[in-house]
């Protein structure tokens, strides 16, 4: 900084812990939420902790809220965790094979390939809604795994971020690797896979966080409650008919559902930032 | 398209590496896309015997239709807020941790989480903050005077939809613009200030002008956000009402499609989106390009 | 170990640029070949034919007793050392040199003693656990070298490998060049723009000039016979003085005076070639040359000036103490053994 001002280093500081106290606070207070009885959120929300963390925790993991018609959490997060595990490696390695592919061949339609990939961008699942599901339901993938993730595994994004990556790569190394005797695929897999570790870690943070957080697309192909996520879920048990929700067990939800990805993002910052500003570009 | 010089040859294999991404293309976005296409310009009666090509009905009924322009102005007054207030306490934010250079990485840290946080969820958060009878701010407002309830209220219900997608939304914005602050060179605020300009000078005179093109991408990027991913927000939370207060664009293709089962219409909706984000990837390729530019 | 014939070679890039016109080359067994000429003019062109990094547009490529035009780089028994080096970053020094030896399927063992022996011969050996990025330059060039050599191929090819390496340096590993060639004998073509490096390190030299060959022979010779005004603007330093003669009855007449013509040449206009460091003063000498500068070398100097009344540029490489000074108009000989004439037309030797 500039000059010194004692004033408004206070003003900044404060601003800045004041907006992060106001990030925190909705999910603190569901936290405290979490950890007390229905009787006792029912009356007013506490403001600190109560005793009943480890009760609500393991209700909604082992059993579920029954009354809402929703698994036990554990399915859920099980269902998330393999859901949003198949979109981040699939749209991957699409992605990764097809940018290699238009990066390191001239072939006939290539120009088009590239641009199928590159109209994708324009689709997103919410403009195409019930003709997407169709195919879907046709197909029998309602209610499975593969009906979860691989409609979503196409990605322009992560082919376009690859590409750029590649382009970015030295001819002379893929020169030297021929004359070592690599054809394509072993240059693939020995040469540009390693160079491209970083960027594979952080796509790999942004599609997590992207494939844990799908809602629509879940909500859309799944009615067996035994493939439900758990953000998905969370609205069916907020949701539960006439019955007074029950605001503790929800929110014991809520944490478990935001907890994976907050802690990837926090746990690979580095990774998530660059990855983050990266594909924008 | 730029490509390698260096490339290798090889009769099938470039199409075999493509070959998934091409079909599941064709197949969950492309055919899908031109089906809708399709049915925008088909009616079927009301037993689904008999489907009639009826042209643009579809889009003139819709355009006749109060509770489709309703749903049009209410999508573009909550994008508007969305974007303006998650854009300027983000730019806030970032400012304040642009200039404490030594902690601006512990506030980013505190800052970007609710990224990971779905739409969803964070609709149920605020939801359960604003409920009417057990929640705290719902209880801070009436302590001020204020009977808060968004099961009744539109306008409450707007605001709780449009805190929740904002509260979201802030920490994308926030990386963008301190990464965009920090790669304006200090030797310029410097030189600023050495000529005299003080902090709001220098900032509305260096910094601003340097990071317009960072508020122009996020502008298109905050839009297609509240246009197209708050789908969660107003599904776990307020379902479009109370009336249709908040039934936004992407929530109304929805329920069409699904309960209403109004095909044509739904298509009609769904081909007036995609030229939406048609003209919004439009937009933002023509900042890309001139990025290449400079 | 094998030679090289490069046969009537053509290229064209796609976009109708002809950067080989026509080139026919002959390269003996162990021999060293260097390729030499402005930037453009298609060496590096000529030699990724040769690697086989670039399709052959027309004529042939024979390594051994094989023709390669349609063979993979691989395939052609051939190693290459890049300018930037291409070392494979994220490899160990040890694995950037076997990664081709694995890729022929060499079994591990015997990969091991390879490129230990490589390394040795190199000096690499404390380095092999090392990833390029933690090498110097010099280091970094000699890892390039032992990529290539481990493999113990029938040709190197080197695209101007010294090119990223500070003066010493160059100097030095120039000599290590050499030195290894000699030692292994395996036949290399080596691309370069510095002439001293094509000068000292040639057995037999390539002049190019725009796609074509311009002249060939052993260093020596094309100094001592330039074929061409090309080749003897191009090679020697400080460059040779050329000038617009004629010779008739009273010998060769030059702007600085008469002196006599070598034997054989047709009469008729001449570009004269003198090499600065074949002028020698002498004040009743039939040339001369108004100082302007006098740049001092150490063991010698070059006097730069104009032939008085004319505007030819002309440079003459003294030695000893009596230097001229600024100004001073010196008289100069050349004999007539050491005087180069070209067609003015065709920049042809004439002799
Ligand atoms: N891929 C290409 N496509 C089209 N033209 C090319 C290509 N590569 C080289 N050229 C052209 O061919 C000619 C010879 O290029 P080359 O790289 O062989 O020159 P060079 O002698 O190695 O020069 P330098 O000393 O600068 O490396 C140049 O005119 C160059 O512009
Ligand atoms: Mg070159």
């Amino acid at each position: 900084m500039v000059e010194r001002r004692p004033f408004l280093t206070f003003i900044q500081h404060a601003v800045l812990i004041l907006g992060a106290a106001m990030f925190v606070f909705p999910i603190y207070l569901a936290f405290v939420a979490s950890t007390h009885t229905a009787a006792e959120v029912s009356g007013g929300v506490p403001l600190l902790p109560g005793a009943e963390m480890i009760r609500n925790y393991s209700l909604v993991l082992g059993e579920g809220i029954s009354a809402a018609g929703a698994p036990p959490l554990w399915i859920m997060l099980m269902n998330s965790t393999i859901m949003a595990l198949s979109i981040t490696i699939g749209k991957i390695v699409i992605s990764l094979l097809s940018a290699f592919a238009v990066v390191y061949f001239k072939f006939p339609f290539r120009m088009l390939a590239f641009w199928t990939i590159f109209v994708t961008l324009m689709l997103p699942v919410e403009v195409r809604i019930l003709p997407t599901f169709e195919v879907v339901a046709q197909l029998g993938m309602l209610n499975s795994y593969a009906g979860l993730s691989i409609p979503l595994i196409a990605s322009a994004t992560a082919t376009f971020l690859f590409r750029q990556f590649f382009m970015t790569v030295p001819d002379q190394l893929t020169e030297a690797a021929r004359i070592d005797g690599a054809g394509p695929m072993k240059f693939f897999r020995d040469i540009l896979l390693p160079l491209s570790r970083t960027n594979l870690a952080a796509l790999f943070v942004i599609l997590f966080i992207y494939g844990w957080n799908q809602y629509l697309w879940p909500l859309l192909v799944t009615t067996d409650e035994s493939y439900y996520t758990i953000v998905m879920g969370i609205q069916r048990m907020a949701n539960a008919g006439e019955e007074t929700p029950q605001w503790h067990l929800i929110m014991a939800t809520a944490i478990l559902a935001l907890l994976p990805p907050v802690v990837v993002i926090l746990a690979m910052q580095r990774l998530f930032v660059r990855g983050l500003v990266e594909v924008e570009k | 398209m730029r490509t390698k010089t260096v490339t290798f040859r090889h009769k099938w294999l470039p199409y075999a590496l493509i070959a998934p991404q091409i079909v599941i293309t064709l197949i969950f976005f492309i055919w899908p896309a031109s089906q809708a296409l399709y049915q925008s310009v088909l009616r079927q009666d009301a037993f689904g015997l008999r489907t009639d090509f009826v042209g643009m009905a579809n889009f003139v009924r819709l355009f006749a239709d109060d509770n489709y322009i309703n749903s049009f102005v209410t999508t573009i007054s909550f994008s508007a807020m969305v974007a303006g207030f998650s854009m300027g306490i983000a730019l806030i934010m970032a400012i304040m941790a642009d200039r404490v250079i030594r902690r601006a990485m512990v506030y980013r840290t505190l800052l970007i989480w609710p990224y990971a946080v779905a739409p969803a969820v964070a609709g149920v958060l605020w939801w359960f903050l604003f409920n009417p009878t057990i929640g705290i701010a719902a209880y801070a407002l009436d302590g001020l005077g204020y009977d808060w309830n968004h099961y009744r209220d539109g306008g409450d219900a707007m605001t709780l939809i449009v805190v929740a997608s904002t509260w979201r939304q802030v920490s994308y914005n926030f990386l963008f613009f301190l990464a965009g602050l920090q790669a304006i060179p200090r030797s310029l605020t410097e030189a600023a200030a050495i000529d005299g300009a003080g902090p709001v000078k220098r900032f509305v005179t260096i910094q601003l002008p340097l990071l317009s093109p960072t508020v122009f991408f996020l502008i298109v990027v905050n839009v297609v956000y509240a246009f197209f991913e708050t789908f969660g927000v107003v599904h776990a939370t307020t379902s479009g009402g109370p009336g249709q207060a908040t039934n936004i664009l992407v929530y109304k293709v929805w329920r069409d499609a699904f309960e209403g089962l109004n095909l044509g219409s739904s298509a009609a909706q769904s081909v007036i989106l995609m030229v939406l984000v048609i003209a919004l990837t439009a937009i933002q390729f023509r900042y890309i390009e001139r990025k290449v530019e400079y | 170990m094998s030679n090289i014939q490069i046969n009537n070679v053509r290229k064209t890039y796609p976009g109708g640029i002809d950067a080989i016109r026509g080139i026919t080359l002959d390269i003996a067994d162990g021999e060293f070949c260097v390729l030499v000429g402005p930037s453009g003019c298609g060496k590096s062109t000529l030699l990724r034919m040769i690697a086989g990094l670039e399709t052959i547009t027309d004529g042939s490529v024979s390594i051994g007793d094989r023709v390669v035009n349609d063979l993979e780089p691989a395939e052609r028994d051939i190693a290459m050392v890049f300018q930037n080096y291409a070392l494979y970053p994220h490899m160990t020094v040890y694995g950037n040199m076997a990664y081709g030896l694995k890729n022929r399927g060499v079994p591990k063992d015997k990969i091991k003693v390879m490129v230990d022996e490589a390394a040795a011969t190199l000096g690499l050996s404390e380095f092999l656990t090392r990833k390029p990025a933690q090498l110097s330059g010099g280091q970094r060039q000699r890892v390039a070298m032992g990529r290539a050599i481990v493999r113990q191929p029938q040709a190197f090819l080197f695209d101007e490998p010294l090119s990223n390496l500070d003066a010493k340096l160059r100097l030095k590993t120039r000599v290590e060049i050499r030195d290894l060639q000699q030692r292994l004998g395996t036949t290399s073509i080596y691309v370069t723009h510095d002439q001293m490096e094509a000068m000292t390190l040639a057995d037999q030299l390539v002049v190019l000039n725009d796609g074509a060959v311009e002249q060939v022979g052993t260093p020596i010779d094309v100094y001592n016979r330039p074929a061409s005004v090309f080749v003897a603007e191009f090679i020697g330093s400080p460059p040779m003085n050329l000038m617009p003669g004629e010779i008739d009855e009273s010998g060769l007449v030059t702007p600085a005076g008469v002196v006599a013509a070598p034997a054989g040449v047709r009469h008729g206009a001449v570009t004269i070639g003198i090499r600065p460091e074949h002028l020698h003063p002498a004040s009743d000498g039939p040339l001369r040359l108004k100082v302007r500068v006098v740049e001092h070398l150490g063991a010698s100097a070059n006097a730069h000036g104009t032939v008085p009344g004319h505007a030819v540029e002309m440079i003459a490489s003294l030695t000893g103490a009596d230097l001229p000074a600024k100004g001073e108009t010196l008289g100069l000989t050349v004999a007539a053994e050491n005087l180069h004439l070209f067609d003015p037309e065709t920049g042809r030797r004439l002799h």
